[in-house]
């Protein structure tokens, strides 16, 4: 198919219909409203089902109800609406049913601002509501990526029964790229949705729920839910490597928007002689730990740098995976103010020790 | 159980919708009876096959143990969402919420408004004991002036907690054609009644007609602290003065 200019937020709801997903169900919120104003034309065209909700407590569990069909359904929406679906993404992570929650973060916390920014990295990435369970979370650094992204986590939900999240930056859902779709979503087979409520017909009727009162068939359910887990890290850890080399002397650790800024940081740092390097997670649950560490062990690597749209959050996982073996420095600014190259080279040079 | 319904003597035997679970209700409580009248409907209309049930939060949690049809357990009040939801991408399948007040009237009364202002075409019952039976007897929005709960120990104050919330009436307000009625299960008369009320509320789902939804008020003895012939009792004589039985929007008439 030929290339087409759109803005990423129609391209993540145009790539969720060709994934076969056409249940979507919504509230309006900034910076990302776009997708329900596209959807609530372009669904009915398809045969789709399109609900605006009262509110995204309501949609998260309009979700929930939706995706016990076995068919795929999805919402988009930004910080504090992702806030409000908590309740919903922490009973379907226990009754282990697959959907899709796309989050174009904006500046929080409390109602915060509507401009870019990359602070719902926690309650992504560690579980934003209570109990023990995680969210497949993965994050595109450009609208083609959303693209590519947002028809592998409907394909992640359905393989491993359980919610995935894309997150980008409100810079994702706003701006403009040239983006190419394929005419359907190839993807590998899958196990077949025998735990869909179809109707008991023939068969025994089917419970879908999270309760167990009994604590060793609840601590079983989590044992389970914990080997998924353990499955998805072996799986479905995705990263990006720019331009590191054996001559990067630091290495710096960024994702989504972020990413690209670092990657023109990257480019003019090259052209003053200073070899820098760019690890960019893609999956943020699963986190390539292993594959980070595998990087900054190498000799030439003196230092580390992240640089986040948030106060700090990713960097939890990058001290984690580092295990304090190098020095590792934190550049971000927030509240819906993206860091410029310069200010990214500055930090660079900071760290590096040529800095102020 | 199904070998005994095909004897041709036997004249009364369990729905083929109720499971043969013992359920865990207390005793003298109507949600039993709540349960088979709603069975009794899904058989009468041959649906069985193609409902999905949704349980809420609250004592009737495990309906979804007692129903021989597919469930989804909700979260607390959310079931009308999860209704919508399931509905909406198959309106084929017959969609029901049993709820209780605490469950519909409180934490839930934003989704059960909005689901009956759209028109989803689903089956809400909605039974209301007017008190937080699961949790240990609490006030609910339900509970009567003056009525001692755990949280009224001196009795409802109406002028902090305001007056009980009359859903029924408050759902038939809404400019969305429905059907909203109220009934009770605490005699014979009243059973047939509700069985009525209980089984157009299906009926209507089955004919695609609208959102439907029925009040059945309901007995507490554990967390009232009463015998079950006295709540049966203090139903009629208090609950049913505040809370007028009836079918107070049809789906014919469109209230203005």
């Amino acid at each position: 198919m030929a290339k087409k200019l759109m803005k990423g937020n129609e391209a993540i709801a145009e790539a969720a219909i060709r994934a076969g997903a056409t249940n979507y169900f919504a509230y309006p919120i900034t910076p990302q409203s776009e997708v329900a104003e596209y959807l609530s034309h372009r669904l009915p065209e398809v045969g789709g089902v399109f609900v605006q909700a009262e509110s995204e407590v309501a949609v998260g569990n309009m979700l929930f109800g939706a995706a016990c069909t076995g068919k795929r359904a999805f919402t988009t929406s930004s910080s504090p609406g992702v806030s409000l679906m908590q309740e919903a993404i922490s009973f379907m992570a226990g009754a282990q049913v697959p959907t899709v929650i796309v989050n174009i973060m904006r500046g929080g916390p409390g109602l915060g601002g509507i401009l870019p920014a990359q602070s719902d990295y926690m309650q992504a990435v560690k579980g934003g509501g209570h109990g023990d369970y995680k969210v497949i979370v993965l994050a595109p650094s450009s609208v083609q990526e959303a693209v590519d992204l947002m028809m592998l986590c409907f394909h992640l939900a359905d393989k491993y029964r359980n919610p995935v999240m894309l997150i980008g930056d409100g810079m994702i859902g706003q701006m403009m790229e040239s983006v190419e779709f394929p005419d359907k979503y190839d993807e590998p087979p899958l196990p077949p949705k025998d735990w869909a409520l179809t109707g008991a017909k023939g068969r025994k009727s089917y419970i879908i729920k999270s309760l167990y009162l009994d604590p060793a068939q609840l601590e079983e359910n989590n044992f389970a839910l914990g080997r998924k887990y353990e499955k998805i890290k072996q799986n479905e850890v995705r990263y990006e490597l720019y331009k590191v080399s054996n001559k990067n002397r630091i290495l710096i650790f960024a994702y989504g928007t972020m990413a690209r800024i670092c990657q023109t940081a990257i480019d003019e740092l090259e052209e003053e002689g200073i070899s820098a390097g760019l690890f960019r997670p893609i999956s943020l649950f699963p986190f390539p730990e292993k594959e980070i560490y595998r990087e900054i062990v190498k000799p030439n690597v003196e230092t580390l740098l992240t640089v986040e749209m948030s106060m700090g959050q990713m960097l939890e996982d990058i001290e984690k995976s580092i295990m304090g073996i190098k020095p590792l420095g934190f550049f971000g600014r927030t509240g819906g103010i993206v860091p410029t190259p310069e200010e990214v080279k500055a930090a660079v040079k900071k760290q590096l020790g040529q800095g102020k | 159980m199904a070998d005994v319904k095909k004897d041709p003597l036997t004249i009364f035997s369990r729905p083929e919708a109720l499971s043969s679970n013992i359920t865990s209700y207390c005793p003298g409580c109507t949600h039993g009876v709540i349960h088979r009248l709603v069975a009794e409907s899904i058989d009468e209309l041959g649906i069985r096959e193609r409902t999905v049930g949704v349980a809420p939060v609250g004592c009737s949690v495990f309906a979804y143990n007692y129903f021989n049809v597919d469930f989804m357990e909700s979260p607390h009040g959310r079931a009308p969402a999860l209704a919508t939801g399931f509905k909406r991408i198959r309106p084929d399948m017959i969609v029901f919420n049993y709820q209780g007040d605490g469950d519909l009237a409180s934490i839930g009364m934003s989704e059960i408004i909005h689901s009956a202002n759209r028109g989803e075409k689903i089956t809400v019952i909605f039974v209301n004991n007017a008190i937080y039976g699961m949790t240990g007897g609490q006030m609910a929005p339900t509970t009567l002036p003056n009525q001692k709960t755990t949280t009224s120990p001196m009795g409802r104050d109406v002028s902090k907690a305001g007056y009980p919330v009359r859903m029924a009436e408050l759902l038939s307000s809404l400019r969305t054609p429905g059907y909203i009625a109220r009934t009770a299960v605490h005699n014979p008369m009243l059973i047939v009644d509700a069985k009525r009320k209980i089984r157009r509320a299906f009926a209507n789902q089955v004919e695609g007609k609208c959102f439907s939804l029925v009040e059945v008020l309901s007995t507490c003895p554990t967390n009232w602290g009463m015998a079950p012939d006295a709540a049966t009792k203090w139903l009629e004589d208090n609950m049913v003065p505040y809370y007028p039985l009836g079918t107070f929007k049809t789906p014919e008439e469109e209230s203005a």
